[in-house]
């Protein structure tokens, strides 16, 4: 019974980790309307910057935020010069596909060539110490710290973002520009702007999840991003797209269902990923607009 | 934000205008945008050029070395699982990122006759074509309910899913799920032709066997029906068009083209690997590109992206000294300049180019290449 | 000097000219009504004050040229346009979508201004919190007129508000109209199919036809010229 426990807060802390990807993919998405398949690379190339601003000596919590603040500027950047070309009515949305792949590419074997091919390790913002709850005969349930961390910031995340996006007028203009850019534009607001702002977040978001990633491991390389980018995209999948919430909490669903099916199926053992790819297709198929996705209404 | 991406958000992008099903000859403006009327001087330059192809393609295996001829079978399956998934993407609008799946299975399906049963090669590319075509049916058939987007992510799941499937249940060399049939599976069925140029002259006469199929699909009633879909899948339903149908047999078919290709790549390269969990969805990756940069919804395209990228990923390895890691970036960062440099593919962007040549010397009044919005003739 | 000022105005879409020469001019504190069958250009005109495409020839708002600017400039100037279809935010709620019309004020008066506006149309403000999709289409063109009224315009554009909407709503809409007109002054330009509901509150007429003005005159005069009427309008 506590191992289930174990294996679900595993999970979830896990989960915080995929929803917190797919967070920022649906925030592209809905912003832009693009598919960012470098989310990933993207954030692993933060935590490499996160990494190397540690070996600078600044303390983790500063290298990380000062990596999310350098990821902010970086994403608007590549909106504004990469995605930008690509966004209107006849531009093809396979087009922008295609730049979202060769950025993955580009981004990946960048890394490689700065910061070389070796693992590297960041060093854990929180001690590792493990926190006895629910004493029993057993020796109780155990949560380590930085798994209570990885909650602990995808709660406060999802606040800060909250906040921003339904009490403040940047969020609603944001979220003016995702519904519809051009009744957008009509009232006054400057949509470029907002889709460069909606891509530096989405990076400040992807350097900060690289970062509870790479901090929750002994080491990491390039390819750090590389199978968590497919259960985030299963996280957002899932919840459809259209929403944040749906998102993160798709993102947790997921990383339980994982941790448990590791645990508990052994016909999957060592094709884990057979599950969350499993679980895009049934629920797809089943709910075409994901568990959270609005119904939309077609006009002939 | 909708995330309902049809088929119709592609057409206009395509370079093609939203075609509306007639039950003769298409005459429409729209249609003759999709078929151009041709100035003279341009069929008489594109029969030059073809001719001129024809013979580079049919001489090049004696010029060439069985390591460039390799590459160049290399292109032209990749030409064919361009084409398969021009057909479902480019013709009919259902985004696939999974038929590197399709292209496994075939190869898949080869190896394992030849490994495991004995048979020759030959046939088993039929068998490829028929079990992937088969499968095609079988995704087809739920793609039915899923749109855009959402397609596009499940078939990604389909293609990162079959490394795992196979690792599960094909045990090879070494107990990996690779298998690497003998060479003597291979050889040359015709005295005189040595090994490579034998695989890359049966490449080549699968190829336009299927590329003519491809011309001949996309031009008669089948072919309308596909882009009606894509275009306007509720008119297209309303005026008769079976679309389910429609769709399913297009997803069975483009399988089947990948299918083949995977078989043509068993061949050639003479393995069949799912030993790197992503493998397959690199091999979707290159399907999707070959066909965006060569021109989606167009005959030539596929082949045309596919002999850029085998060529561009070729060049791109050894350009740095000692930087060869680099070639990924530089690789990716030459996409990205194709597509912004030629939104619709090269195919597309010689056909403006022509279009434009051949309007200097003939009257105005050409069928507009931006489309219009819907509720803006006021 | 007229409020809003169009001369030569030609342009349209690509290689499709929409537009072959439009003088039209709106004056302070009057409607304008821009009539015509579909295809005259009546929406593209409305796109083109609003910088949507790019045209040539000159557009002038209180002086000013503005051809040539983005729709986000044109729309800090103080022009406010409701499109063809209304442009709701409709996953955004009808509270949210009203205070996008306000995006851009810096005074303090947007609260008080949002009440006035839910008081004037309560159905609205009964909806306040419901995601303004899930709305019918007349109580969308309301919350797109006080959206619009929410930024306060100096110049309203209107785009064929009465499409898709029940004849009496239709005509509780252009009573409202009306009313802003009157009694705040508000200059609009109107585009409209149903023209006998436009001219009742429209100042000045234009009646377009493939791009050109083909007949301007007084709205009541032009209501009561049983040629054009016929020729132009149907009716």
């Amino acid at each position: 019974m506590q191992l289930f426990v174990e294996q679900v807060i595993n999970g979830i802390a896990n989960g915080a980790i995929y929803g917190a990807l797919a967070l920022a993919l649906v925030l592209i998405f809905r912003s832009t309307g693009v598919l960012n398949f470098a989310q990933g690379e993207m954030a692993m190339f933060s935590t490499f910057i996160t990494w190397k601003l540690t070996t600078g000596g600044l303390p983790v919590w500063g290298a990380i935020l000062i990596s999310m603040g350098i990821a902010f500027i970086a994403g608007a950047a590549i909106e504004r010069t990469l995605i930008r070309p690509f966004e209107g009515s006849n531009r093809s949305p396979l087009n922008v596909v295609i730049v979202s792949l060769g950025m993955f590419l580009a981004i990946n074997s960048l890394a490689q060539l700065v910061f070389g091919t070796d693992p590297q390790r960041l060093p854990s913002p929180v001690p590792n110490r493990r926190l006895t709850i629910l004493e029993s005969s057993n020796g109780g349930i155990n949560i380590t710290y930085p798994t209570l961390m990885l909650i602990a910031v995808l709660i406060v995340e999802c606040i800060a973002l909250w906040w921003l996006l339904q009490r403040t007028k940047l969020g609603l203009k944001l979220r003016a520009v995702a519904a519809d850019a051009d009744s957008a534009r009509l009232h006054g607001i400057k949509a470029g702007s907002m889709l460069m702002f909606g891509w530096a977040l989405s990076a400040a978001i992807g350097a900060l999840a690289g970062a509870m990633v790479a901090s929750s491991r002994v080491g990491f390389d390039a390819s750090l991003m590389q199978t968590i980018i497919v259960y985030a995209f299963a996280a957002a999948a899932l919840g459809g797209f259209d929403s944040l919430w749906g998102a993160v909490l798709c993102g947790i669903f997921v990383g339980v269902a994982n941790s448990l099916t590791v645990q508990y199926v052994n016909a999957l053992d060592g094709i884990e990923l057979v599950m969350p790819l499993a679980l895009i297709l049934i629920v797809l198929v089943v709910m075409p607009n994901g568990l959270f996705g609005k119904r939309t209404v077609e006009r002939v | 934000m909708t995330t309902d991406q049809t088929g119709a958000d592609l057409a206009p992008a395509l370079g093609v205008e939203p075609l509306v099903v007639e039950d003769e000859a298409p005459r429409t403006a729209a249609a003759q945008t999709l078929f151009p009327p041709i100035p003279a001087v341009v069929t008489r330059t594109r029969i030059v050029i073809g001719v001129v192809l024809a013979a580079a393609a049919l001489y090049a295996p004696w010029y060439y070395g069985p390591d460039i001829n390799r590459v160049l079978s290399q292109a032209i399956y990749l030409a064919i699982a361009a084409m398969g998934l021009n057909l479902l993407t480019g013709f009919n609008g259902q985004v696939s990122i999974g038929h590197g799946a399709f292209f496994g299975i075939g190869a898949f399906t080869s190896a394992i006759l030849i490994v495991d049963h004995g048979w020759t090669y030959e046939p088993t590319i039929l068998v490829s074509a028929i079990f992937t075509g088969l499968f095609g049916l079988l995704v087809g058939l739920p793609a039915l309910r899923v749109r855009g987007l959402y397609l596009a992510l499940v078939t990604l799941g389909l293609a990162v899913l079959f490394p795992n499937v196979v690792q599960r249940f094909v045990k090879g060399v070494g107990g990996v799920a690779l298998l690497r049939p003998p060479r003597s599976a291979f050889s040359s069925l015709i005295g005189g032709l040595a090994d490579d140029q034998w695989a890359y002259y049966l490449s080549l006469v699968i190829m336009v066997v299927l590329y003519i199929l491809a011309w001949n699909l996309v031009r008669g009633r089948v072919g309308r029906a596909m882009i009606a879909v894509r275009d306007q899948e509720l008119a297209a339903a309303t005026v008769g068009v079976p679309v389910a149908r429609t769709k399913v047999v297009t997803f069975a078919i483009s399988a089947a083209y990948a299918g083949v290709a995977g078989s043509l790549s068993v061949m050639i390269d003479r393995l069949a690997d799912g030993t790197n969990p992503i493998i397959y969805f690199q091999r979707s990756i290159e399907f999707l590109v070959a066909m965006v940069i060569g021109g989606a919804a167009t005959i030539m395209g596929p082949a045309v992206g596919a002999l850029i990228l085998v060529l561009l990923r070729r060049n791109t390895q050894n350009l740095i000294e000692g930087k060869e890691i680099l070639a990924p970036a530089i690789y990716g960062a030459s996409l990205i300049a194709i597509v912004f440099v030629l939104p619709e593919g090269v195919v597309g962007g010689v056909r403006r180019l022509l279009a434009a040549l051949g309007r200097r010397s003939s009257a105005k009044g050409r069928p507009p290449t931006h489309p219009i919005p819907d509720d803006s003739h006021d | 000097m007229s409020l809003l000022e169009m001369e030569s105005v030609a342009g349209g879409y690509g290689q499709v000219q929409v537009l072959h020469g439009i003088d039209l001019a709106v004056e302070q504190g009057h409607v304008a009504v821009v009539l015509g069958a579909n295809g005259a250009g009546k929406t593209t005109t409305l796109r083109a004050i609003s910088g949507m495409i790019h045209v040539q020839g000159d557009i002038r708002f209180n002086g000013t040229s503005i051809v040539g600017r983005s729709p986000e400039a044109v729309s800090r100037m103080g022009i406010a346009h409701v499109p063809q279809g209304r442009g709701t935010f409709t996953d955004l709620s009808v509270d949210d979508n009203m205070r996008i019309g306000a995006i851009n004020r810096k005074d303090g008066e947007v609260e008080s201004d949002l009440a006035t506006w839910y008081d004037l149309f309560p159905r609205l403000g009964d909806r306040r919190r419901q995601q303004a999709g899930s709305m019918s289409g007349g109580e969308q063109q309301m919350l797109a007129l006080a959206r619009a009224m929410m930024a306060r315009p100096k110049l309203l554009l209107l785009d064929e508000p009465s499409l898709g909407l029940a004849p009496l709503v239709t005509r509780e809409l252009f009573a409202r109209l009306g009313e802003l007109n009157r009694e705040q002054g508000l200059s609009v330009l109107v585009v409209e199919q149903n023209a006998s509901l436009a001219l009742s509150i429209g100042h000045w007429a234009y009646v377009l036809e493939t791009g050109r003005i083909a007949v301007q005159n007084e709205a009541v005069k032009l209501q009561d010229d049983e040629a054009v009427r016929k020729a132009y309008l149907g009716f």
